[in-house]
């Protein structure tokens, strides 16, 4: 299909992106890797009658750590954080659910700056995002704000983000010690978004005979992704094993109201997220466990 | 193109090893300018929802789907379509691979096949079965069942080992 | 087949790939053609509503708009789409389809208005700019609703919602046989709508000459001369005045048979604007505008003995047409269908009751395997459920009814022409390791694995075929298959086949029949096809015909050829016609070898024709209308051992593996690239794929998104293995191999789903068997209780 018509901004700074915003953030939309934009745009879902596209922006495309925490660059590719040896070291999580984003194609164009404006409630970055209780780097022509995701996606293709504003920076802890993570994720066919993905995260006290601190992030259950805090409640101080997984995996339902679609009923995707939280938690236990040894 | 808003956008860009100038209305995307206007219609078209891999080039190096890329996107890009892959005549070793091993019938998903592949195989030159199928999920063909082309990539995947070009 | 094979039976690589390759091939959208002026159509809003009024002023004024144009326009001009199957003694309703909606719109495929400008994205601007305003009616899309009294009606002439009703028994009467029975198993069978989605979308291109008055159509076809037929009737101009051109075709699985709308609009309007006019559907409306396949409610029976033996099986169908009936639509649930009911079983009775039922949904027709694989999933699965009644072995049960061999005359009245079916199917099972499967399944169900073991046994009429037949049934032309083979002075081969590939790759196979023929290299072989102007009337490529019946027609053409080369041969060599021998491409005396003279010699002799025999004419072609006398029955044994993910129920094929006979293989190559496409679209039905309306008649899944297609990591790797028993009444003896894949693959992978999950007391649960279908069934039966917390 094709696009109806609009007028592109092509900023060289992110000075200029701020402006450009400013004055035409209302009737704008941001393009940054396209692949939640340009397929609305083809199906004339989308009509923005100005683009302003940041890939002339330099500076925001990075993967670097920083006493303790990993910043990455809202212009990050999936591709890039998939591959990235710093986050398979430090946050594996992050780049295991960069590697089930899509296909190759969409990972080598897609943002994840982007991914998370979009707000997309099945996208996969999200529940781990929860589960790491990333904080997003906001930034206007009246300056910069830090938001943790929790607060920043609100609904369905709903976000805190005003007008004038753009994501410039995602920041995910640096992990150490008996850590382990896993993401989840179950479609009916490969590429798909999730019917539920789940995201967990588990560290042990240092003999590993113990959960120290649990995090569990849940996509494609509920109009925005959501900790499963039953879960992480249940299990932390609790003797780290797969009895008390099973058990606490329970909890995951507790408080969801997950969609009915034709591929799957509220109910399956309930009983998925029980399902698959326990999956994801005996991985990153076994994950974790390998670092006590 | 008439009925555009925002006026043309100048972009240059290098394809198939070739400078490119041209002005175009904001909202064309590049495989309709590859096809339409520099004629390489070995890209093709087959969704409108960015599923189908027909479409896909290579834009610096990694293989993208062209119908998800605005032409002012690829400004300064070096892009490289089928028409571009053999050299002076000759096959790259995907593409005979795909022709030893009946890797392609109706041939429409073939050209964004060999793509996606030319970007996989550049960066994973010994991968495992399971991975080719990982690499090519955002290709579908409906005419091989995917057997002889995860055939075909694998056997490619020996023949560049062998310095067979590449 | 006589003659030396130096290329039948050898994995050839195409001839066709090398621009295929290299990006350029040739399909109707790379068409450019200077002045060329984009139409796009606007569908309708409802699936079933009147349409008040049409205003398309602020569209016409978009700059770049040649003109907007509704059914007014073309109600006059263009006559309405009617199908070319009108099945006899069925009470068929003649269903008109016309190309623009007028007055009424009964899908949300219909066109219900064109808009012409100089670029595409210009046409879909005008698109948003056109005002209709549409009186809603009431909409039915479901066949069990379709047929109850007070439905909604679609077309008048069908009162009812019925546009057929197709009445079939063969053998023994059922009731009598039932009374014969142990048990008799009942079922009602979902066979979902499916949608072919070929990977190219369809596309016409059309180009008026007023000096000459030809118009020339490039389109995506299966069967270019058909479409030329069709298409001269419809817009009232002369046949010879009108050239098809299916250059080529990027897949089609047969929605490219037909005739549709956005051609015969094109044509029209490349005529009356003098400008030439493109348009190429996008995806959604591939979905919604191009035909869909299969959608079945089955109603079934089988009387069966305690031993397993099946006397009788009675079959009452809905059938979901769609709002208008395609080219080949009512043959596909009817006779390609019922008469397959007997499988390749010792079935003593069939009774099937067929009723084609018209709703506001997408029109469905052939899909690949087309009512076959419906025939062929109905006893497939009815023989498990069966085999579970009695606490046998599906393999048993199988094993109790098979036909040993063919010929064998089927109750249905069809003549089965030659195979060991019981050696097949042991065949299959034991390069399948059945039974040591079964032992894998039995332990690993200890450990709480859900493994499961599918069989499927089929068999298919295909080579469609003798034209008496064809005919008797109501099919509107005959099925035979031409082709033109033309020698070159030089000696090079031009071979004009009717048939049309497009992906199957004859520009190769029919080569290899043509060299070997000829004794020439498969390099001076050129397959040309899919242009009207080019080669002689020909019916086209589905029904796995193109090898049995255009493979058929090239061998006798070449043949022919030969026999002439001979006589020229003769002459030059001064020798008797009898005593001249063929081989390796050379003419020699019997006996003195060192006298000869080679085909190249000879064709050149034949146009420079001074020492030609005096009964014989300069040059050297033939033309072959091949009419057969029967149709090919292809048939095998698929095996698919599967496992289920005891929490999610994700089904995962852990091997698949297919026994086919098609006859004799022209390139394993080629055909193994057919039985690898055809498994995978079966088992894309078995677990993915289902179009899904909502109550309004809204296609759900109206793209890639929604519709799944599987990609390369949902399928699995697919082991074919042939047994060539030859078609003993056609010259190659080939039988046909596009449509086995498709039509065992379902049943095999859903019986296998269905084993693992059989000692939970689950018998059956209808496609796609999606995680979330199978969950469901097992939720509603109780089942998923039993699993327990433990899974």
């Amino acid at each position: 299909m094709y696009p109806a018509s609009f007028q592109v901004f092509i900023p060289a700074s992110l000075e200029e992106a701020l402006e450009l915003l400013a004055k035409y953030g209302e009737e704008a939309k941001v393009l940054a890797g396209g692949h939640s934009l340009i397929p609305l745009m083809r199906l004339r879902l989308a009509k923005p009658k100005y683009v302003i596209y940041l890939g002339k922006v330099p500076g925001l495309s990075y993967i670097r750590e920083e006493n303790g925490t990993i910043r990455i660059g809202a212009m990050t590719t999936h591709g890039e954080i998939a591959a990235s040896s710093l986050l398979k070291a430090r946050n594996p999580l992050l780049s295991e659910t960069a590697s089930r984003i899509g296909d190759l194609q969409v990972r080598n164009m897609g943002t994840i700056g982007g991914s998370i404006a979009h707000a997309d409630p099945a996208a996969d970055y999200p529940a781990a995002l929860q589960a790491l209780e990333a904080q997003l780097v906001v930034r206007s022509v009246e300056g910069e704000r830090v938001v943790g995701i929790d607060d920043f996606i609100l609904g369905p293709y709903l976000t805190d983000l005003q007008p004038n504003e753009l994501i410039v920076e995602v920041r995910v802890p640096s992990l150490t010690g008996a850590f382990g993570t896993a993401y989840e994720k179950l479609n009916f066919r490969a590429g798909d978004f999730a019917i539920v993905g789940v995201a967990a995260l588990v560290q042990l006290s240092p003999d590993g005979s113990k959960f120290e601190k649990v995090r569990v992030g849940l996509t494609g259950v509920s109009d925005k992704p959501v900790r499963a805090r039953g879960v992480e409640e249940a299990l932390e101080g609790a003797e780290a094993g797969e009895e008390a997984i099973a058990e606490a995996a329970e909890k995951a339902k507790e408080g969801l109201n997950p969609p009915s679609d034709i591929r799957a009923s509220s109910e399956y995707r309930l009983e998925m997220t029980v399902a698959l939280t326990r999956r994801a938690l005996e991985k990153a236990l076994a994950r974790a466990r390998d670092k006590v040894a | 193109m008439e009925g555009d808003g925002g006026g043309l956008i100048e972009v240059t860009m290098r394809v198939n090893g070739r400078e490119v100038k041209a002005r175009v209305p904001p909202r064309m995307l590049l495989v309709h300018f590859l096809r339409d206007v520099l004629g390489l219609t070995g890209t093709h078209v087959g969704c409108d929802t960015s599923n189908c891999g027909a479409c896909t080039v290579i834009m610096n190096g990694k293989a993208v789907k062209s119908c998800t890329v605005y032409v002012f996107m690829a400004d300064g890009a070096d892009i490289l379509t089928v028409e571009g892959l053999s050299e002076d005549g000759k096959l790259h070793p995907i593409q005979e691979a795909f022709w030893d091993n009946h890797g392609l019938q109706c041939g429409f998903c073939t050209p964004g096949m060999v793509m996606t592949l030319y970007d996989f195989l550049g960066r994973n030159p010994d991968p495992t079965e399971e991975e080719v199928r990982e690499a090519i999920e955002g290709n579908l063909c409906r005419c091989t069942g995917y057997v002889n082309i995860v055939r075909s990539a694998l056997d490619a995947a020996q023949r560049m080992k062998g310095g067979g070009g590449g | 087949m006589a003659g030396e094979r130096r290329y039948i039976g050898r994995r050839i690589k195409r001839k066709e790939d090398l621009r295929l390759l290299t990006g350029r091939g040739l399909y109707v959208d790379d068409i450019h053609l200077p002045g060329m002026v984009y139409a796009a159509f606007l569908r309708s809003a409802y699936a079933h509503a009147r349409i008040k009024s049409i205003d398309t002023s602020r569209a016409e004024k978009l700059p770049g708009v040649l003109g907007v144009f509704t059914g007014e326009y073309f109600k006059d001009k263009v006559a309405p789409l009617m199908t070319a199957w009108a099945l006899t003694n069925a009470d068929l309703k003649p269903i008109k389809w016309p190309v623009v909606a007028y007055e009424k719109t009964r899908f949300t495929g219909d066109i219900v208005a064109v808009v012409v400008a100089e670029d595409p994205y210009t046409a879909y601007d005008a698109l948003e700019a056109i005002e209709v305003e549409y009186e809603p009616l009431p909409v039915v899309v479901d066949v069990e609703e379709a047929v109850k009294p007070g439905a909604p009606q679609i077309h008048d002439e069908a009162p009812g919602n019925v546009a057929f009703h197709w009445k079939f028994r063969g053998g023994r009467d059922f009731e009598e046989v039932a009374a014969e029975a142990d048990l008799v198993v009942k079922k009602r069978l979902i066979n979902q709508r499916l949608i072919p989605a070929a990977m190219e979308p369809r596309a016409a291109v059309a180009s008026y000459n007023p000096g000459t008055e030809e118009l020339t159509v490039w389109v995506t076809s299966q069967n270019p001369h058909v479409h030329r037929l069709i298409m001269a009737g419809s817009l009232g101009i002369p046949e010879h005045k009108l050239r098809v051109i299916a250059p080529d075709v990027g897949g089609g699985f047969g929605s490219k048979i037909q005739v549709y709308p956005g051609e015969v609009i094109v044509a029209r309007l490349a005529m009356d604007l003098g400008r030439p006019v493109k348009w190429v559907e996008t995806r959604r409306e591939n979905f919604l505008g191009t035909i869909h396949g299969r959608d079945h409610v089955d109603y079934v029976e089988v009387a069966a003995k305690k031993t397993g033996e099946v006397l009788g099986v009675r079959v009452r169908t809905l059938a979901n047409m769609g709002a208008y009936l395609g080219t080949a639509a009512p043959g596909v649930p009817t006779i390609l269908f019922g008469l397959m009911l007997a499988g390749p079983y010792k079935i003593k009775s069939v009774d099937v009751e067929v009723k084609g039922v018209l709703t506001n949904t997408t029109p469905v027709d052939a899909y690949r395997g087309a009512g076959r694989p419906e025939a062929t999933y109905i006893l497939e699965r009815m023989l498990d459920v069966l085999a579970r009644r009695l606490g046998m072995d599906p393999a048993d049960v199988r094993r109790v009814n098979m036909i040993e061999e063919a010929p064998y005359e089927a109750v249905t009245g069809l003549l089965y022409d030659s195979g060991k079916y019981r050696e097949v199917f042991e065949k299959a099972l034991k390069l399948a390791e059945y039974y040591r499967w079964r032992e894998v399944q039995s332990e690993e169900r200890k450990r709480g694995r859900l493994i499961g073991v599918g069989i499927a046994s089929y068999i298919e009429m295909s080579g469609l075929a003798p034209s008496r037949i064809a005919r008797a049934t109501g099919f509107g032309l005959g099925l035979w298959e031409s082709v033109l083979i033309r020698v070159h002075p030089t000696g090079k081969v031009s071979v004009y086949t009717g048939s049309h590939p497009h992906g199957q790759g004859e520009e190769t196979s029919f080569a290899q029949i043509v060299a070997d023929a000829l004794g020439v290299s498969i390099d001076d072989v050129e397959v040309v096809h899919g242009d009207t102007e080019q080669t002689p009337f020909g019916m086209g490529t589905y029904g796995s015909r193109t090898t049995p019946v255009g493979g058929s027609a090239v061998y006798k053409a070449a043949v022919r050829i030969r026999e002439k080369a001979r006589k020229i041969a003769a002459a030059l060599l001064e020798a008797r016609e009898e005593d001249i021998e063929f081989s390796e491409g050379r003419f020699y005396v019997k006996g003195s070898p060192e006298k000869s003279v080679t085909f190249q010699d000879v064709a050149l002799a034949a146009y420079t024709a001074e020492k030609l025999p005096p009964d014989l004419e300069p040059g050297l072609e033939a033309v072959v209308f091949y009419d057969p006398e029967n149709f090919t029955f292809p048939y095998g044994t698929h095996v698919a051992v599967v496992e289920v993910d005891p929490a999610t129920f994700k089904v995962k094929i852990l091997k698949y593996l297919a026994v086919d006979d098609a006859g004799v293989i022209i390139n394993p190559l080629l055909a193994e690239g057919q039985v690898h496409g055809g498994v995978v679209q079966g088992i894309a039905q078995a677990l993915y794929e289902y179009a899904v309306y909502d109550e309004s008649g809204n296609l759900l899944t109206a793209g890639f998104n929604d519709y799944m297609i599987p990609t390369a990591l949902d399928v699995p790797d697919v082991e074919s293995h042939f047994v060539e028993t030859p078609a003993p009444h056609n010259p190659i003896g080939a039988k046909g191999i596009g449509e086995t894949g498709t039509i065992a693959a379902t049943p095999a992978v859903v019986n296998a789903v269905l084993d693992a999950l059989a000692h939970l007391g689950v018998e059956h649960i209808d496609m796609p068997l999606t995680p979330y279908n199978i969950w469901k069934a097992l939720k509603e039966s109780g089942v998923l209780a039993k699993l327990g917390k433990g899974r």
